[in-house]
Parts: C-alpha cells; structure tokens; sequence
C-alpha cells in the first residue's frame, strides 16, 4: 500500500508543477482539484488495514471540499469576474517552475535529514508536504490575480494537510473534524471577499490594491 | 461547558436573529458586562482545572483574559452610541461578528490543547473579517483582503508547527495526546529536530497573528480602516491571545531543553519589530495607522519581556493590562478625531482640539501614557520589562530596547501633536456630518485611560498573584 500512496503522493508533487506552470484560470483550478482528490484518498490507502468510520468521513470531507465544493466555488468567482488569464504574474511562468523544481529536490534532501518513524520511513509525505508548501508560498507571492493566489493558498494547505497525515492514527478526530472544517470555511470566505473586491474594482488584480501604504 | 464561551456565542446567534436594528448594539454591553462580571468572579475564586481538561480557567487564563474582556465591555459601552451614528448601516453581522470574537477570544485564552487553541485562534481570525470590511468602503475590502492573505498564511504555518510538535512528541514516543500539560511532562522525551522546526513555524504563525515585524504588514492597513471599537479589540484581545499561545508553546519547548533558542529568537524578534514599528512611526502620516505601528512596538516588548524568563513573562503580563486598556482609550479617541474630521491624514486634519476637544484631550493623555510617561500603567510594566533584562545580564538589550522607545516617543508626539494643534481646517469645521461629543462617546476611552492610570499606580494584589501563578504554571520547578 506504501507504494500505491507514494504514486499519490508523486502525482500531487507533479501537480504542483503544472500549477506553477499554468497560466490560464480554469487549467490551475482543475489542478488544483485533482490535487484535492488525491490527497482525499490517501488516507484511506494508508489505513487500509484498519478502516473506520473516522478515517472514511476524512476522506469523503476531503475529496468533497478540495476535490469539488471549493473549485466549484473559485469558477463561479472567475466567471464573475470574466477573466481567465494570469497576465504578466510578479514571477514569470519560467522562473517559478524552476524555483518549484528546485524546492522539490530541495524538500526531499531536508526530509530526509529529519528523523522519521519507522512506519513512515519509505513515504514520501513529508517531502511532498515540503514541496507542496513551498509551491504554496510560490504562487502565493508571483501571482498577481487574486483566484490564482486562492490556488496557491489552496495548494499551500494541501501541503500541511499531507503532513498532517502523519498524525491521523494519534490524534483524536475532533482535532482532525475541526481542522478541515476550518480551511475550508476560510477558502469560503476568501471567495466572498473574492467577489465584494471584484464588484469594488471591476478587476481581480491585486496589483490595484495600492490605495493604503506608507 | 464553559459559560465564558458560551454567554458570547449565544448572545451572537441571539443577535444575529434580532429583528431591530437600532435595539441590536445593546447586546453587546450586556454581553459585556455578564462576561466580565464572570470572569472576574473566577479571577477572585479560581476554580479548579484537572490537568487532562482540553479548556480551563488556568491561572495563565485568569492572567489576561479578564484584561480583554474589561476592554471589550467598555467598547461594547461605546458601540451603542456609535452604530447610532453610523444607523444607515445595518449591523446585524457586525454585532454577531463581535461577540463571537469574544467567545472565541475566550476559548483560545482557556485552551489547554494545541489543537483547540489553533482552531479557536481560527476561527477569530475569520469572525474578524466582516468587523473590517463594516464601512464597505474599497480601502476597507482592501485591508480585509491583505489582513486574510497575511493572517491566513501565519495561520496555516501555525497549524503545520502543531502538527511538527505533534509529531516531536509521537517521535519521542508519545501516545498522541496534544495537551500541553502532556507536551510538558514529556519534556526531553520529544524529539528535537521537531521541537526546533515546530517552534520557527509557531512562532511565525502566532507571530503572524500578534502582528510581530516582520509578519506585520496586515495590520497598518487593517486597523487603519477598521472602526475604532474594532481597533481597540483587535490590539488588545487578539493580539494577546496570539501572545498567551506563544507563552505556552514556549514552556513546551522550554521542557524539551531548547530555552536558550526560545529565548534568543523571542529577543531578535521583539528588538527587530520595536526598531520597525519606530522607523515607520517616524514616517507615517496617518493617525490611525500610527496607532497599529504603536501596537507593533508593543508586541515587539511583550516578545522580549517573554525572552527574559519569569521576571519578564510577569511583567509582560502586566503589560498585556496596561498596553489593551491605554490602547483602547487610543483607539476609541482617535475614532471620534475620524469622525469629526472625516479624513484620517495630517494632509487633511489639524486643529483637532478646537473641533472635538474633549476626545483631543484624550487623545494626547493617550499618547504620553503609551509612550511610558509616569504615572500611567505602561510606563510601570515597561520599568519591570527593563528591571528583569537588567538583572538577567541582558544590558545590551536594554539599551536597544530604550533607544527604541525613544524614537518611538519622536514618532507618537509628531503625528499627535499635528492633529491636535493648529487651526482646524474650516473644511472639517463645515463639511459633512457633524459630529457631536456626546458623554457615552466621551466616558468609555475616559474610562479606560483611569483604569491605566490606577492599573500602573495601584496594582492590585489579586492580579499581582494572579500574575505569579501563571508564571508558576509556565516555568514548573521540577
């Protein structure tokens, strides 16, 4: 099963690429839901041994939230707001799929300096959380549209929610419950705000948000 | 259940269902004033906490929750007479939004679980964001946006340090349990790679939240567009429930052996944002953004304090009373000087104390109070913050720490002093809405200026203990 998820894991890290290299909206936010998807199934994968009830609503909340609801809700922004095109981001295409590329590689020599438990040894969890944080905080700095930085943020959560994977045997479902909720109810919110900015400047472009400054 | 939480929650939802609008601002005094009086009953007869409760009224609880919920009964006093000015309007959400913070405020000051701590701090961050964007105005949606960029990605590191430390402890061969008094007992028995990376993430994510350089970008523009009470509840009560996290985190790694890191970033982050915050307070042009630079220099001494073992974390607890009720008082007057003025840039006001002389008069004994002029509360807490990094051999530190209060008091008194002198601009005197000082516009920040003066002058003894027990709790003698 360790390598069935590791498959998953590599396909979220891939994903990540193709996020900093997309630049049309739609094409980023279906990357980002496939992502969504795939890290829903895996903590199915990794407790196939001992499912429960706890582990199954984890995953269908998760595939449900990342894979469906909150796509869904970042199409209806974009179509709001009639763009589909990153133009002219703060980093080129170019220069983030690189820098992505170099913190993948750079995510799997720091995760494998850190002392893991033998369970966990052989998966790529923690370097994919590593990368997938770091495409977060990429695409979260050299976008320009606010969609686009959603995305990142988006794929900067999927990141700590693969190395919260980690914990999902110990720590009680509560703490788990109350996370997912929270995220998502934050993305929530950020898609309302999405569409008060856009009726407030006719334009999703962050760049306009100049007003206040020293 | 915990009715601290509970009596603002429901109060939320009652308010949120409220059919009048000109009715749904009492909510919030009333509210106020029965979670105040409930917390200072527990403050005087602290009730008993077992060490496995996820949330409890502990003494680091009792330190400083009664401080936030002081502070927001006197807003909620103010609130009244505010939405009526502002009755076009409607303020359904607004009210509800508030007194949610209030209990969520409550939970992340009670909690004793990483995990509850992380979601309350959460979930406040998210009741905040409609108390922003309340003048619907296009500064205002870009101020909501920055603060929901910013502060959702401190939160999301947060969350990632809990789950390193988390993983330190399952490492070290931990049953899962996330509470800190098991974190503690733990010890040198969680591993410390986890401990270290844990720590950097929780400190930039809750440092996120207190609004430290260089994580503060969010909060010049969100308090500068915020309405005053908003201002006031965020740098008093929020912010210190991002500090009291950081406290407990802190004794977790302190028991794990890591103290001398803690201790060291805790003081270049704190040195680091009182030397940010005087720079732009020497720069800025706009008073209500002064007010959040201010705010930034004190969360730069409440990090240091915290950095100097228990002497410090004793009087930044202090300080946390002192800086929320000055900071209040600030707020509030500066919210009347906006109105009156209907700008909030020294390009457009001056003369502030012939228009609204009351609130200016306020304003300025703000000002010298926050700046640690005797005999006010700040200036007390900040000799003990001096008094413990003296005796703990950290002279240097001292000294930067003066420079930097120094500059400050530079910064404060030009920007003050600009708006309350000179001839008021016959612009501000004709134009708009006029502005009347009304008395229940006038008391509360006159209320919160006495109780920083007689906080400084009279520390009363309760707190004093209160204060030591829950330095008591954060350094446990083996």
């Amino acid at each position: 099963m360790i390598s069935m998820l590791n498959l998953l894991i590599g396909l979220a890290m891939g994903l990540n690429l193709v996020a900093l290299g997309s630049s049309r909206l739609p094409s980023l936010i279906r990357t980002v839901s496939t992502q969504g998807i795939a890290l829903g199934l895996m903590p199915i994968l990794l407790e196939s041994q001992h499912l429960n009830w706890q582990i199954m609503c984890v995953a269908v909340a998760t595939v449900a939230g990342k894979g469906f609801v909150i796509p869904g809700l970042l199409r209806r922004a974009m179509r709001a707001a009639n763009i589909e095109r990153e133009i002219q981001p703060f980093i080129g295409l170019m220069p983030s799929l690189l820098l992505g590329a170099g913190g993948t590689v750079a995510a799997v020599a720091v995760a494998s300096a850190l002392p893991l438990l033998p369970e966990h040894a052989g998966s790529l969890l923690v370097p994919g959380a590593l990368a997938s944080v770091l495409t977060g905080f990429i695409l979260l700095i050299g976008r320009a549209k606010a969609i686009s930085q959603v995305c990142g943020y988006l794929i900067l959560e999927n990141g700590i929610y693969l190395f919260g994977l980690l914990l999902i045997k110990a720590t009680p479902l509560l703490v788990e419950a109350g996370v997912l909720l929270d995220l998502t109810v934050g993305v929530f919110v950020l898609g309302i705000i999405i569409d008060r900015i856009q009726r407030a400047f006719d334009s999703l472009d962050t760049r306009k948000l100049t007003a206040l400054h020293e | 259940m915990n009715a601290l939480i509970m009596i603002p929650l429901a109060g939320a939802i009652l308010a949120a269902f409220w059919p009048d609008n000109r009715t749904r601002p009492w909510f919030l005094p009333a509210v106020g004033l029965l979670h105040a009086a409930l917390c200072f009953r527990l403050l005087s007869s602290p009730p008993p906490v077992s060490p496995e409760a996820w949330i409890g009224f502990d003494p680091l609880a009792a330190a400083v929750l009664p401080a936030v919920s002081l502070l927001f009964f006197v807003c909620g006093v103010y609130a009244v007479p505010y939405l009526k000015i502002r009755q076009e309007r409607p303020n359904r959400i607004f009210v509800a939004a508030l007194l949610a913070v209030l209990g969520l405020l409550s939970a992340g000051h009670q909690a004793r679980h990483l995990g509850i701590l992380w979601i309350a701090t959460e979930a406040v961050t998210l009741a905040a964001v409609p108390l922003l964007h309340f003048n619907n105005t296009p500064r205002a949606f870009e101020a909501t946006w920055k603060y929901l960029l910013v502060g959702g990605t401190g939160i999301a590191l947060s969350l990632l340090g809990s789950f390193c430390l988390g993983y330190s402890s399952l490492h070290g061969g931990g049953e899962g349990d996330l509470t800190f008094v098991a974190l503690t007992a733990q010890g040198a028995g969680l591993s410390r790679p986890w401990v270290l990376a844990a720590w950097v993430l929780l400190l930039v994510g809750y440092g996120t939240k207190m609004g430290l350089a260089p994580m503060h970008t969010w909060k010049p523009d969100a308090y500068g567009e915020a309405s005053g009470i908003v201002g006031a509840i965020l740098a008093g009560g929020v912010t210190s429930v991002a500090f009291t996290a950081i406290l407990r985190i802190r004794s977790v790694v302190n028991s794990a052996g890591e103290s001398q890191i803690a201790d060291r970033t805790l003081l270049a982050i704190g040195l680091f944002s009182m030397a940010a915050a005087a720079l732009f307070l020497l720069g800025t042009r706009d008073y209500k953004r002064m007010l959040a630079y201010s705010s930034i220099e004190h969360m730069g001494i409440l990090s240091i304090a915290a950095s100097l073992g228990g002497l410090g974390v004793w009087a930044a607890l202090f300080h946390v009373w002192s800086n929320g009720l000055t900071k209040g008082a600030l707020f509030l007057s500066a919210g009347n000087i906006r109105r009156a003025a209907g700008s909030p840039s020294l390009d457009d006001v001056r003369g502030m104390s012939h228009v609204v002389p009351r609130s200016a008069a306020i304003f300025v004994a703000g000002m010298f109070a926050i700046t640690a002029c005797p005999p006010f509360g700040p200036f007390f807490s900040e000799l003990k913050v001096l008094g413990a990094a003296i005796q703990t051999g950290h002279g240097l530190a001292a000294a930067g720490f003066l420079v930097c209060l120094l500059f400050a008091f530079f910064g404060l008194t030009r920007v003050v002093f600009a708006v309350v002198d000179g001839r008021p601009r016959p612009a501000a005197k004709a134009g708009g809405v006029k502005f009347r000082e009304t008395f229940w516009l006038i008391a509360p920040p006159l209320v919160l200026l006495v109780l920083s003066l007689w906080i400084g002058l009279f520390t009363p003894s309760l707190l004093q203990s209160t204060w030591t027990a829950a330095v008591a709790q954060l350094f446990p003698r083996p």
